[in-house]
């Protein structure tokens, strides 16, 4: 290189660092999603095709963690009414089972279809009951939640090649689901589509801080003329769960959540011969090797857990960095993150939306708390959160050993661990020392590392050079306490059948 | 050096800056946006048939884009430069007067293809800035680019901006013949680390079939970004050619705002090189003061009509 560089270094020491501006010169206005969500003030729950009030008459609110507003009164679930959903879906299965796989499928694709209709409404409703930006549930959840309901109604017809060397194929009968409040319309499709596309009938329960999108599924439901019972909904907190993972209707039990709960579902379903897919936590590691290319690494760090509030499963949480490029990884993070808006969630510029509930700003903040008391370092950007709801600024920790808690345990907010290694070596051992397997991250700008990478990172998807990435094609699922089962792909069909 | 840059992941790279085109402008902000981005313009004619009238009305589009009756003259900035032929540049000068607050630009060093002796570019540089230009917009050599001759292409860049005195420099690296982003980024650190504060690095001449995309906007601002954290030098940046439309324009500006953050957010840092975007921008600031949009014709030296 010529002399010019040289010559400025020699400059260097006497000017302050030169510093970026990311001020208010140009500062949006309030850009609000105007859609009517069209909720209703009361939702019963839906057993047998029609909404039905619980058996004990009761209900709990359903607040909008952005305000902490009441949006609408849901019905809690107990026994009884378990039971009488259990029964209607027993009633319905043969009959549903029965139809031919192109008659499935058409009903399918008409959910799919009218979801898409509606696809504004549902990503207002899914914003104002999860506190999820409204970009992401109008360009990622609604639409990929239709996606799912399009690519099964592919599969329902089709099962019979689905499975080469099977005999026979056929439907588990009814099946119990229960789902997480991060996802709640896609993870309701990811439970939904297989199951129906396989001749199974279900009952569901969703989250409790996260019901209303379901039960306005359940409007479509009866607007496509999906046969009574083939789904209902029953809402409800965890006794609602245990009660629908006990019932000795369920043949399958399908769950997605926390690995706490997971083990508690798995010592309930025992012994009793139903099958079960859990899909748990996680504590991704994102792996950016010294020859990655930074900007778009940076890019992938922020999508990888910043996205939805850092409520995912499959989020990188622990950043691994090779020791050269450490520093300029952070700095360029430090940066970017001064960038993203947190805010008010159903504003369409909104990066970071609010916290699901008071319980889960309650745990992240504990975990931050525990991360600065064992000796990590916090960095957190100026930002100014709103004065109601539940929200939490995007959080860097730098000088994260192995061993501390923020390393280890997830945490299921907006907060990143960045820990540093040397070697190709290190950066599999450090990443696959976790009690998680369900998904990592690799940056580098060689291909056979990829390779490399792939085989010996022990989790259930790896994304190169890119993070977050899902598609309903591409089975995802855990390894060790991330869970076991696959959702998507052929391989999540396969966990709705029985092959003979 | 290759080292030192890193590489760039095309894939990477287009799912940031699509993230720019979510972004929600409304009310006061898109006012802002709009007025900033007609500051920024650099008002191009850049054609066989350009004449010294076609120049003088261009001019004068410049100081004054658009003319409301009765209204604040303040309103509406002027546009940052006209960017002409060096043959037009006395011209300009001419319409402009001594001293104008509008710059003019000319296009040198044998402009779009760049394919002619270095003696003959640098003097077409010097005659340029004789006649009065107050910037140069240049090209590098892109056939000593692909074969590898990086110092050579540096050579070039340092004689040319001798030549130009206290002319600003616009470097243009033609990046549809560059073609990957990795490239992109290497021309951009080639020329920045000589670049004084005050010069630009500009995409291309818009004479090829494809000209400023937000993706190649934004590995030059990165690399814009880079330089300056290391060095304290802030270069400006003038993408160009394929900017139509006010919309586009405020992406662009919003790509700016997140990467180079507000200190760049002006048109001493950043300009569009165009010709129609100028009366689009005008039609949306109307549309934001009466509540309706107006017809083409209703702008003066719009091409478009019915």
């Amino acid at each position: 290189m010529p002399a010019a560089p040289a010559a400025k270094k020699s400059r260097r020491p006497s000017r302050p660092a030169p510093e970026l501006i990311f001020g208010d010169l140009w500062e949006f206005d309030p850009a609000p999603e105007t859609a009517d969500p069209k909720l209703k003030p009361r939702y019963d729950l839906f057993i047998g095709g029609a909404f039905v009030a619980p058996a004990a008459g009761r209900y709990f609110d359903s607040i909008n963690p952005a305000n902490e507003q009441k949006l609408a009164e849901i019905a809690v679930a107990d026994e009884r009414d378990v039971d009488a959903a259990y029964a209607a879906a027993r009633r319905a299965q043969p009959g549903w089972e029965r139809l031919s796989g192109a008659e499935r499928g058409k009903y399918l694709y008409r959910l799919a279809r009218l979801l898409q209709d509606r696809a504004r409404e549902f990503a207002v409703a899914e914003t104002l009951d999860g506190g999820k930006p409204i970009k992401e549930s109008r360009d990622f959840d609604v639409p990929m939640s239709a996606a799912h309901f399009f690519y099964h109604a592919g599969w329902a017809d089709k099962l019979d090649y689905a499975f080469p060397g099977a005999r026979s194929i056929s439907a588990h009968g009814v099946v119990g689901q229960v789902i997480p409040w991060n996802f709640p319309l896609l993870m309701l499709a990811w439970k939904l589509a297989p199951a129906l596309a396989t001749g199974n009938t279900v009952v569901l329960k969703p989250a409790e801080t996260t019901s209303i999108t379901a039960l306005k599924l359940a409007e479509i439901l009866q607007e496509a003329e999906l046969p009574p019972g083939v789904v209902n909904f029953v809402t409800g907190a965890g006794e609602t769960g245990a009660a629908v993972v006990a019932h000795p209707a369920a043949a399958k039990i399908a769950f997605t959540g926390s690995t706490e709960v997971g083990r508690r579902i798995m010592r309930a379903t025992a012994g009793t011969g139903k099958k079960l897919t859990l899909e748990l936590g996680g504590k991704a590691a994102n792996i950016v090797f010294d020859d990655a290319p930074l900007d778009q690494a940076v890019e992938g760090i922020v999508n990888g857990i910043f996205f939805n509030q850092g409520h995912v499963c499959c989020a990188g949480s622990r950043l691994l960095v090779q020791e050269g490029v450490a520093d300029t990884v952070i700095a360029k993070l430090k940066q970017r993150i001064r960038v993203l808006r947190v805010g008010d969630p159903i504003d369409k510029n909104t990066d970071i939306g609010a916290i699901n509930s008071r319980e889960q700003l309650e745990r992240i903040r504990r975990l931050v708390d525990a991360g600065v008391k064992e000796g990590a370092t916090l960095h957190q950007p100026p930002c100014r959160l709103p004065a109601k709801g539940f929200y939490f600024q995007p959080s860097l920790f730098t000088d994260v050993q192995q061993s501390h808690r923020i390393a280890r345990e997830e945490i299921f907010g907006p907060v990143l661990s960045i820990l540093t290694f040397r070697t190709v070596d290190e950066a599999i051992e450090k990443a696959n020392n976790t009690a998680y397997g369900l998904s990592a991250g690799v940056w580098t700008d060689k291909g056979s590392r990829i390779l490399k990478m792939s085989t010996e990172l022990k989790a259930g998807v790896v994304w190169a050079n890119t993070y977050n990435k899902f598609d309903p094609a591409s089975p995802f699922g855990g390894y060790k306490e991330s869970g076991f089962g696959r959702e998507g792909g052929r391989h999540g069909l396969a966990d709705y059948v029985k092959l003979g | 050096m290759l080292d030192e840059m890193g590489p760039v992941d095309a894939v990477g790279v287009e799912e940031r800056v699509a993230k720019y085109g979510t972004r929600s402008i409304k009310k006061a902000a898109k006012l802002f946006g709009l007025k900033l981005a007609v500051s920024m313009v650099d008002l191009t004619t850049l054609e066989g048939k350009d004449t010294p009238g076609k120049v003088a009305a261009l001019c004068v589009k410049a100081r004054t884009p658009h003319e409301i009756a009765g209204g604040d003259p303040a309103q509406i900035p002027m546009v940052a430069a006209v960017c002409v032929y060096p043959a037009m540049v006395r011209h300009a000068r001419r319409a402009l007067g001594a001293s104008s607050s509008v710059k003019i630009a000319s296009v040198a060093t044998a402009f779009p293809s760049g394919q002619a002796p270095l003696r003959t570019r640098l003097a077409e540089v010097r005659a340029a800035v004789a006649d009065g230009a107050d910037e140069v917009d240049m090209v590098i050599n892109r056939g000593a680019f692909l074969a590898g001759e990086f110092g050579r292409v540096q050579d070039e860049i340092a004689a040319v901006l001798e030549a130009c005195g206290p002319a600003a420099l616009k470097v243009i690296f033609e990046t549809s013949e560059l073609e990957t982003y990795d490239n992109i980024r290497l021309a951009s650190f080639l020329a920045l680390r000589l670049l004084r504060p005050g010069d630009f690095i500009k995409t291309s001449t818009g004479k090829t079939s494809s000209n400023a995309t937000l993706g190649n906007n934004q590995v030059m601002i990165e690399a814009i970004r880079d330089h300056y954290l290391q060095t304290g030098v802030a270069i400006g940046m003038k993408p160009a050619g394929g900017i139509r439309t006010a919309k586009q324009a405020l992406t662009f500006l919003v790509a700016v705002k997140e990467t180079l953050g507000d200190a760049w957010l002006t048109n001493r840092r950043y300009r569009f090189g165009a010709s129609s975007l100028l009366n689009d921008l005008l039609r949306q600031l109307e549309k934001e003061r009466t509540g309706a949009y107006q017809a083409p014709y209703a702008f003066s030296e719009a091409t478009e009509s019915y």
